[in-house]
């Protein structure tokens, strides 16, 4: 059977194409050096849009305003440019009332987009442009470490890493972040108020790096400035062994943290990315694999939300669950030695 | 190439579904069309997958080990018609519910007209409506059209005017509409169905054809001020539908190519055999239909061959599940647990289920919290359903479901019930039904698969309906009284086809079983008591003929609408015991 997989890895190349929602400009060049926070290509948006009824205006009809109208698609006109200039003895003059640009002219009408507000694509990622998507973006590669989430607020932010944690379990409170805190980002547990985060927003942090988050506390998280990436969900969850082995054997070191929505139409995830150094490129990621004994495993759902384990067994047909359904399932050995029966659909690769 | 479904043959369907794919065959045996097996696999319209082809794959392979027939050749095409060795099929059809909730905008003339059949008609799809737009809107045009930018549609349905009708002010805001999508980048511009005035169809055609990917017409929803018309119009959206997945999701092209192009939504195609059976069966009872999964918790009601169809994305088990407190508070959920589990648990499971809406339940407590959940995503929906049920549907009560017979429930939540009689007390709960009705669960999820046969073999699905591919849970008796607690409401015997009888004296807020198993018949004899209710007017006796299932004959004498103490160890005790009643 097919399952994702979830990647956990200390090293291995990784590409992500980073693009902007509307048509721009992109500023990267191909094989450029770039850090998670350089702007690789941008555009303007315009916020608002206005449209000018000439033919109403003029109290005309629409085909003679059309033939009075002097601005065209493009143009750019300040506030109170002639936009149309009336005909006869007490000719009237209508005028842009906001600045803008002109994006449609016709049916005695003329719409203007104003406001504009420019939107800046970082790289998100820290690494090579290996392929320019004109007018839209760019695939960037890097070689690192690589660690998935599960839910990101939106933020990117790179800085040292620093470990407050002394377990997978451990819980972050306000009085543990000091002044000497401040630029890091942070290996933290559980948070489970929101006094915690406010404490972390005004050192400031550049980042926090949780094992799991309150749900009640996602409103507040979302209006912080620095990324805040949750790896394995939501509620009380421990962070998973895996990850927690890989971040804290990286502490100290540069991390990119990209707290990027999940999604799990596009496969967007959040993400932490530790470049590291090497001579040749390892292979990328897998996205999905089949299911085989042995295989390091994550299991997705409650008791064990979270865990790692080993698949030892595949057992054919369908398996009594002790929830009372029937359903494909494996044997999966935790760590700590206990054996579980799991459904295979709870069940996610680690690699 | 297209094939089209003739009757005597075989039929191969597939249901994509956000979480799970299954494969159906059904064929001809003995003269009669019968189901034959199903094989299911994970749906693979998600990353990281991307392509609903594997799943569909991997279905037909599972079913083709079920079954030993070869449906997919070597390079995984479909094998039709069939071979002289046997392998392949005659015909295929496709319902396809997964993927994101498609975001609507929703445009028509006056509030109370046009607007709302506009809404009812949004409510028959898998949409979400993010804004709307008509005449009295105080926004001015250039504002509507930075609403709809803001909105990012994937689907604008346009109403407004009678035939014949207005037309300036409709063409007015066609025009906002227009420069809304000449203002989006081409590839986002979003499918538009125009239901309106029909004499304005070449200027919508003129004004709109060429900004937009998908432009579809139907008559118009609303061809008088006193008339409503939401069929042909709810058809050709679910074309929009199939058109706007087709250009999402990998796969669904080919699908749609082994279908001959036609792809139908699911909830619209267990609309269509809802609506097929109530004009079958003309009874002056509704036939009611629900199904609560993934993408979205369906209800479709047929009163005499007239549909009644909801689509409640906000209700479904997936992405959207955090949202549900949007709509209903935790202590909502909680009342329904016959386990003591914390609430903080319960809010954690909404969210963390929405990340892994494909994953199903280890433990008991898992179980109960997901089914919890389901009852009350289920009452919602049909909450929200019965606002838009016809005059015509029959009530006992005011603020009670109308009376049905029967009511067939699927989906995900309700077929995967460990035991029958979890998911009959999950019906009981959520969908409290009146009077005297009969359950029919849909465990294999067939009937959007039959609805979608229907549209070219009438045959298929009533053969199969009678066949025994469904699983009757049994009639169900359900009383209503103001009786205080124990008393006894309805003295009950059930006369079996042997002569031999079983009495019961049912008191208020039991539940109790006569054993009638499938495919039996029995007289029964209900003496209400205590002015109780059992759908023919308080006090009133009744005589029926009634069919067993595999829970007899349950008469549920908890109370319409159903009132669950307030004390939570006293309700999950309750709970516990109903549990016990049904067969634990």
């Amino acid at each position: 059977m097919l399952a994702p997989v979830n990647h956990i890895l200390p090293l291995t190349t990784i590409e992500r194409e980073r693009v902007l929602p509307v048509s721009g400009n992109v500023i990267a060049k191909l094989n450029q050096k770039v850090s998670s926070t350089d702007v690789i290509a941008e555009a303007t948006w315009s916020r608002e849009h206005l449209l000018i009824d000439v033919a109403r205006g003029l109290n005309i009809s629409a085909n003679a305003a059309d033939r009075l109208i002097r601005v065209k698609v493009n143009d750019k006109v300040a506030e109170g440019a002639e936009i149309a200039i009336g005909k006869g003895v007490m000719t009237r003059t209508i005028r842009a009332p906001r600045g803008g640009r002109v994006v449609a002219v016709g049916g005695g009408q003329v719409l203007m987009e104003t406001g504009d507000a420019s939107i800046q694509l970082r790289a998100g990622i820290p690494g090579t442009i290996v392929h320019i998507i004109p007018n839209r973006g760019a695939l960037i590669r890097t070689v690192g470490a690589l660690i998935q989430g599960t839910w990101g607020n939106g933020r990117i932010e790179t800085g040292l890493l620093f470990n407050l944690t002394e377990n997978p379990a451990d819980v972050l409170t306000a009085s543990r972040l000091d002044v000497s805190l401040r630029g890091s980002i942070i290996l933290a547990g559980l948070i489970r108020d929101a006094e915690t985060l406010r404490q972390a927003a005004e050192l400031p942090v550049r980042g926090l790096i949780l094992s799991s988050i309150s749900p009640g506390l996602l409103p507040a998280a979302q209006q912080l400035r620095f990324p805040i990436l949750a790896i394995d969900g939501f509620g009380q969850v421990p962070m998973n062994s895996a990850a927690y082995k890989l971040l804290t054997t990286n502490a100290k070191r540069d991390v990119t943290i990209n707290a990027e929505a999940f999604n799990r139409y596009t496969g967007a995830r959040p993400e932490v990315i530790i470049p590291l150094p090497v001579s040749q490129e390892p292979p990328p990621p897998t996205d999905v694999d089949t299911l085989e004994t042995g295989q390091t495993v994550r299991l997705r759902r409650s008791p064990h939300a979270g865990e790692i384990g080993t698949l030892t067994k595949l057992h054919p047909g369908l398996s009594a669950l002790p929830s009372g359904l029937r359903a494909p399932a494996g044997d999966v050995k935790l760590e700590n030695g206990e054996q579980i029966l799991v459904p295979l659909v709870n069940l996610e690769i680690v690699g | 190439m297209p094939v089209s479904l003739l009757e005597d043959s075989s039929l191969l369907a597939v249901n994509v579904g956000a979480s799970s794919t299954r494969a159906v065959l059904f064929d001809v045996v003995e003269g009669q069309y019968r189901f034959i097996a199903s094989g299911q696999a994970p749906s693979t319209a998600d990353a990281p997958y991307k392509d609903v082809l594997l799943g569909v794959h991997q279905a037909i392979s599972n079913l083709q080990a079920v079954t030993g027939k070869t449906l997919l050749d070597q390079n995984n095409q479909l094998i039709t018609p069939v071979q002289g060795d046997g392998s392949g099929v005659d015909a295929f059809a496709v319902t396809l519910s997964a993927g994101p909730t498609l975001r609507a905008v929703v445009v028509g003339l006056l509030a109370e007209v046009s607007m709302q059949s506009a809404q009812r008609l949004a409510e028959t799809a898998y949409l979400q409506v993010i804004e709307t737009f008509g005449l009295s809107d105080p926004r001015k045009p250039d504002e509507q059209i930075d609403a709809v930018l803001r909105a990012r549609p994937d689907v604008i349905i346009l109403t407004g005017g009678t035939d014949g009708g207005a037309s300036r002010s409709v063409q007015k805001i066609i025009e906002s509409v227009g420069l809304a999508c000449y203002l989006m980048p081409e590839e986002k511009r979003p499918a538009i169905l125009f239901a309106g005035n029909q004499s304005l169809a070449d200027s919508v055609k003129g004004s709109l054809g060429k900004l937009t990917p998908s432009l579809h017409f139907s008559p118009n929803v609303r061809p008088s001020l006193d008339t409503e018309d939401l069929a042909p119009a709810s058809r050709e959206l679910a074309q929009v539908f199939s058109d706007v997945r087709k250009r999402q999701m990998p796969g669904v092209d080919q699908l749609a190519a082994w279908t001959g192009g036609r792809i139908l939504p699911t909830a619209y195609a267990e609309g269509r055999i809802i609506r097929f059976l109530s004009q079958m069966n003309g009874a002056s009872r509704g036939i009611l239909g629900v199904d609560i999964g993934t993408t979205a918790a369906v209800v479709a009601a047929g009163f005499n061959g007239k549909l009644t169809l909801g689509v409640y994305p906000q209700f479904g088990l997936g992405d959207n599940l955090p949202g549900l407190l949007q709509y209903t508070d935790l202590e909502a959920i909680m009342r329904w647990l016959p386990l003591d589990i914390a609430p903080s648990i319960v809010r954690d499971y909404l969210y963390q289920r929405s990340l892994y809406p494909g994953t199903i339940p280890a433990t008991k407590e898992d179980h109960a919290i997901g089914h919890a959940i389901s009852r009350q995503m289920l009452y919602l929906a049909l909450r929200e359903a019965r606002r838009n049920f016809p005059p015509e549907a029959r009530l006992v009560k005011k603020d009670l479901m109308p009376l049905f017979e029967p009511i067939l429930a699927g989906g995900g939540a309700v077929s995967d019930a460990p035991t029958p009689g979890q998911s009959l007390l999950l019906l009981l709960d959520a969908l409290q039904p009146v009077g005297i009705t009969s359950i029919i669960l849909d465990q294999n999820n067939l009937l959007p698969l039959l609805g979608a046969a229907a549209e070219s073999n009438q045959l298929m699905p009533v053969q199969i309906l009678e066949s025994g591919a469904f699983m009757s849970l049994g009639t169900i008796v359900s009383v209503i009284s103001s009786a205080s607690y124990g008393l006894p409401v309805l003295r009950a015997r059930l006369t079996y086809e042997d002569g031999a009888e079983a009495n019961v004296e049912v008191k208020f807020g039991g539940l109790e079983i006569l054993p009638l198993g499938m495919g039996q018949t029995a007289r029964l004899s209900l003496q209400p008591l205590q002015r109780s209710d059992i759908g023919n007017g308080p006090g009133r006796n009744a005589a029926v003929q009634v069919a067993g299932g595999v829970m007899g004959v349950v008469i549920d004498a908890r109370g319409r609408p159903l009132t669950l103490p307030e004390d939570p160890v006293r309700r999950r005790e309750l709970f516990k015991k109903w549990l016990w009643s049904v067969g634990g």
